[in-house]
C-alpha cells in the first residue's frame, strides 16, 4: 500500500542525502519525494510516497526518526489531506491539432505556459489521478518531455504537522 | 579574547574532560595538533589511522566513556571507517575528527581530499561538516551528547582548514537542545505492568540479554530479575560478562556457535524477555523457529529495533537499567522447579565438550586455562575469528564490561589496537588479548604504539596458522574445498616481539601451558604467548546457515 508522509527535517546541507540514502539502504521504495523551505526558514518539509506494507512502514518511520536531522513525521495517509502535483508537459501540437490540445486542456484545467511551431507546453496541477489521466489524454499527440514535482500534502481542517504539538 | 577554531576545539575537549585522543596527524589536521601542543590533553600516536579509531573503541568499552580519536583528511579519513563502522554496529559512543581540505577546495577533487561525511553517513550515528567556525563549539557539545545518549554511536566532525584557523570568541555551550534527537528512558507504565503480568504467569521463561545490559549499566538488575523469577539467562555475544559466567541460571551464549542448553531453553520457552538485544541473524537462526512459542517482551533503547526481525508482543522502549528497575518494583519472587529442572537436564545433556590428549594442544584448553589462571576478572579484549567463540564459550566472565570484541561487524585486527585503548583507560588492570595468527596480522604495527605507551598487554595468540573460522566454513559449505585459507609462511612471532622487546613464549603441548602460562600472564611488562595449536580443530556446536538454532550440529 502507499503511504504519505509528511517529514519536517532541519534545513541543513545534507540532509535530503541522508534521507535518500536511507531509503536506498534499507531497501525503501520511494514513489515520490518532494522537499522545499516551511513557514520557518530553518524547516524544510518533505512529503515522500512510500511504498510498502504495515511492518515496512512501522521501519520507515522508526529508521527515519533516528535522523538527528528529522524533526518529525506525520503517516497523514489515514487521515483527510490535500494533494497536489505539477506536471509540465510539451506535447507535439502542429497548428492543426493545436485546437485538440486546447480542449483536452479546458477539461483539466491545464494552463499553456508555452507555445512553439510544433509543440505546446502545458501546465497541470491536482492529484495523482488527475494528472495521470492528463498524462494519457496527450499521450495519443506525442509527448516530447514531461516532468513532475512529486506530491505534496496537507492536512484539511484544523490539523496540521507542525513544530508544536497538534491541539486536534 | 579571540582564539583559532582549532584552539576552541583543544578546549571544547578539556571542557568535556577528555583525557586521551588516539590519532595521527597530517596536512589537513595540522592547526589542531598545533593547538593540542598547549593542551594536557594525553594523545596516543597510533602506527595507522585504523588502530586510532579502534583505540577509542577499547577505550570507549573499557571506561564507559567517549572515546576521541582524530586523523587528517583523505586517506586518514577513510583509514577510520572500519573502525566507526566497527562502533555503529556495536552501538559504542565515539566522537572521530577528520581534518578536511579549505572550503574553497571542497568538491574540486584536491590533493588528500574526500567526502568523509558523505561516506560516513550510512556508519555514524551523525555527523557534520563545519562550515561555520562560530558553530564549532556548538557542533562538539551535540557531538558528544549523541555520542553517549540514548543508543550510543559514533559521531564524525569534518573540519576544513581554513574553518579551524578562522578565529572566533570561544564560548561553550552547556546544554544541548536538539529537537530532532529525544531518546527515550523511561519505558511505557501500561507495558512493564503487563511484561510483569505476563511474567506472573509464565511457565517457562527466558531471559535473553544482549550488549543494552552493558551499554545501560543495568547488571546487577539483570541478575536481581533473574533470581527474582527465577528465570534462566543467555547472553548474545555482546552482552556476555553481563551476567556471572559462572552463575546456575546461566545458560552462555545462545546462537550459531551458542550452547545447545541455550538454544533449546528459547526454543521451548513461553515467554523470551528480550532486554537490549537485537534478534541478530547470528542469534536467531531460521526466523520462523526461532522461539516459536513464546510471547516476546522486548526492551530496548532504540525504537527500531523492536519488531526489526520478529514480531513482538509488548514492546517496551526504554533505557534497560530503569525498566528493569520499574519492573523489578512489580514482580514477585517465583520458584517454579520443574522448567529449571529441564534446563538443568539440557545443561548436564549438553555440555560444551572438545576431545584433549590428540598430541596437539587445543585452542579450548588455552582459554580454560585462563580462565582458571585469572579466575575470569581480567579485561579479555579479543580479535575475530574461532579464538572468538572459543573466548566466548569458554570463558567465564565476572567482571560486567570485562570482554571488549567486534560482535555486529566482525572486525579482524580489531583486538590490538582495541586492547591498547583499554589498557590506556584501565592501567591498573590485567588486560589480555586473545588473537589468531590471521587477526593480529591485520593490525600489529600497533604493537609500536604498545611499547611507546609502556602498556603491560599480556597477547596470547592461538596460532594455528589457518583462517580457522573461513576453513570450518570451507569445510562444511565447500565440501572441504580449501582455498587461500592456509599461511604457508608466518613470521617468526618471537623474533617479532623480540624487535619490538617484547617477552615472548612459545607454547606447544598442554604441559607447558600449565607451567609457563601463568608466568606469562604474572609478568610486569607486556608479554606475547605464541600457541601452537591444533589447526584441525572446530568451533562447536554450529548452527547450519538456514536451519533452527535447536538442530545445531557438530563438525
Amino acid at each position: 500500500m502507499r503511504h504519505t508522509l509528511a517529514v519536517l527535517v532541519e534545513n541543513n546541507p545534507g540532509v535530503l542525502a541522508r534521507v535518500a540514502g536511507l531509503f536506498s539502504r534499507r531497501g525503501f521504495n520511494i514513489d515520490s519525494l518532494a522537499v522545499g523551505r516551511t513557514e520557518s526558514p530553518d524547516v524544510s518539509r518533505m512529503t515522500i510516497v512510500v511504498e510498502g506494507d504495515e511492518r515496512v512502514l512501522e521501519q520507515v518511520n522508526k529508521q527515519l526518526h533516528k535522523l538527528v536531522d528529522v524533526i518529525k513525521i506525520n503517516d497523514i495517509t489515514a487521515d483527510e489531506y490535500v494533494d497536489r502535483e505539477l506536471v509540465l508537459i510539451k506535447v507535439n501540437a502542429d497548428p492543426a491539432q493545436r485546437g485538440e490540445v486546447m480542449q483536452i486542456a479546458d477539461v483539466f484545467r491545464a494552463r499553456i505556459v508555452d507555445l512553439g511551431r510544433k509543440t505546446v507546453t502545458l501546465e497541470c496541477t491536482g492529484n495523482d489521478g488527475k494528472i495521470n489521466a492528463f498524462e494519457e489524454s496527450l499521450r495519443p499527440y506525442g509527448i516530447k518531455e514531461l516532468v513532475r514535482t512529486g506530491k505534496i500534502a496537507m492536512l484539511r481542517g484544523t490539523k496540521y504537522t507542525g513544530l508544536q504539538e497538534n491541539g486536534d | 579574547m579571540e582564539i583559532t577554531a582549532a584552539q576552541a576545539l583543544v578546549k571544547c575537549l578539556e571542557k568535556e574532560q577528555v583525557e586521551v585522543i588516539f590519532g595521527y596527524p597530517g596536512g589537513a589536521i595540522l592547526d589542531v595538533y598545533d593547538a593540542l601542543y598547549h593542551s594536557p590533553i594525553r594523545h596516543v600516536l597510533v602506527r595507522h589511522e585504523q588502530g586510532a579509531v579502534h583505540a577509542a573503541d577499547g577505550y570507549a568499552r573499557a571506561t564507559g566513556k567517549v572515546g576521541v580519536c582524530m586523523a587528517t583528511s583523505g586517506p586518514g579519513a577513510t583509514n577510520l571507517v572500519t573502525g566507526i563502522a566497527n562502533a555503529y554496529m556495536d552501538s559504542i559512543p565515539l566522537v572521530v575528527f577528520t581534518g578536511q581540505v579549505p572550503t574553497s577546495q571542497v568538491g574540486t577533487d584536491a590533493f588528500q581530499e574526500v567526502d568523509i561525511t558523505g561516506i560516513t553517513i550510512p556508519v555514524t550515528k551523525h555527523n557534520y561538516l563545519v562550515k561555520d567556525a562560530v558553530q564549532l563549539p556548538r557542533i562538539i557539545k551535540n557531538a558528544f551528547h549523541i555520542a553517549a545518549t540514548g543508543r550510543p554511536g559514533p559521531v564524525l566532525i569534518d573540519l576544513p582548514r581554513d574553518v579551524a584557523q578562522t578565529r572566533i570568541k570561544f564560548d561553550y555551550p552547556d546544554s544541548v537542545n536538539l529537537r530532532g534527537y529525544k531518546p527515550t528512558y523511561r519505558g511505557h507504565p501500561n507495558k512493564i505492568a503487563e511484561a510483569a503480568r505476563l511474567i506472573g504467569s509464565a511457565a517457562r521463561p527466558v531471559i535473553y540479554a544482549g550488549g543494552g545490559i552493558l551499554n545501560s549499566k543495568a547488571s546487577r538488575e539483570l541478575l536481581t530479575l533473574a533470581e527474582t523469577i527465577n528465570a534462566p539467562v543467555t547472553n548474545t555475544f555482546m552482552g556476555l560478562s553481563s551476567f556471572p559466567g559462572d552463575h546456575p541460571l546461566f545458560l552462555g551464549m545462545l546462537g550459531l556457535h551458542g550452547t545447545r542448553a541455550a538454544n533449546l531453553a528459547v526454543t521451548n520457552c513461553d515467554l523470551l524477555i528480550a532486554l537490549g538485544a537485537r534478534f541478530d541473524d547470528r542469534v536467531t537462526g531460521k526466523l520462523a523457529e526461532f522461539a516459536p512459542n513464546a510471547t516476546v517482551v522486548h526492551v530496548d533503547i532504540d525504537p527500531a529495533e523492536i519488531g526489526k526481525n520478529v514480531q513482538v508482543h509488548v514492546p517496551i522502549v526504554g533505557d534497560v537499567k530503569q525498566v528493569l528497575r520499574e519492573l523489578l518494583s512489580r514482580l514477585e519472587k517465583k520458584q517454579d522447579t520443574s522448567w529449571l529442572e529441564q534446563i538443568e537436564a539440557w545443561k548436564k545433556q549438553y555440555p560444551l565438550v572438545y576431545r584433549r590428549g590428540e598430541g596437539e594442544l587445543k585452542p579450548q584448553y588455552v582459554i580454560e586455562k585462563l580462565n582458571e589462571i585469572n579466575g575470569g576478572n581480567a579485561v579479555v579484549v579479543t580479535d575475530v575469528g574461532q579464538h572468538q567463540m572459543w573466548v566466548a564459550q569458554y570463558y567465564r566472565f565476572k567482571r560486567p564490561g570485562s570482554l571488549i570484541s567486534s560482535g555486529g561487524l566482525g572486525t579482524m585486527g580489531f583486538g590490538l589496537p582495541a586492547a591498547v585503548g583499554a589498557q590506556i583507560g584501565l592501567p591498573g588492570e590485567l588486560v589480555i588479548l586473545v588473537t589468531g595468527d590471521g587477526s593480529i596480522q591485520m593490525t600489529m604495527q600497533e604493537l609500536g604504539t604498545a611499547m611507546e605507551q609502556e602498556l603491560p598487554l599480556k597477547i596470547i595468540i592461538l596460532n594455528n596458522h589457518v583462517l580457522g573460522m573461513v576453513r570450518q566454513l570451507q569445510q562444511v559449505y565447500c565440501d572441504s574445498r580449501y582455498m587461500a585459507v592456509e599461511f604457508k609462511f608466518h613470521p617468526d612471532f618471537e623474533t617479532l616481539a623480540r624487535a619490538y622487546g617484547i617477552k615472548s613464549y612459545t607454547l606447544r603441548t598442554e604441559k607447558e601451558v600449565d607451567q609457563l602460562l601463568p608466568e606469562a600472564l604474572g609478568s610486569p611488562g607486556p608479554v606475547l604467548v605464541n600457541c601452537l595449536v591444533c589447526a584441525a580443530e572446530n568451533v562447536n556446536p554450529i548452527v547450519i546457515a538456514g536451519k533452527a538454532i535447536s538442530e545445531a550440529v557438530d563438525c
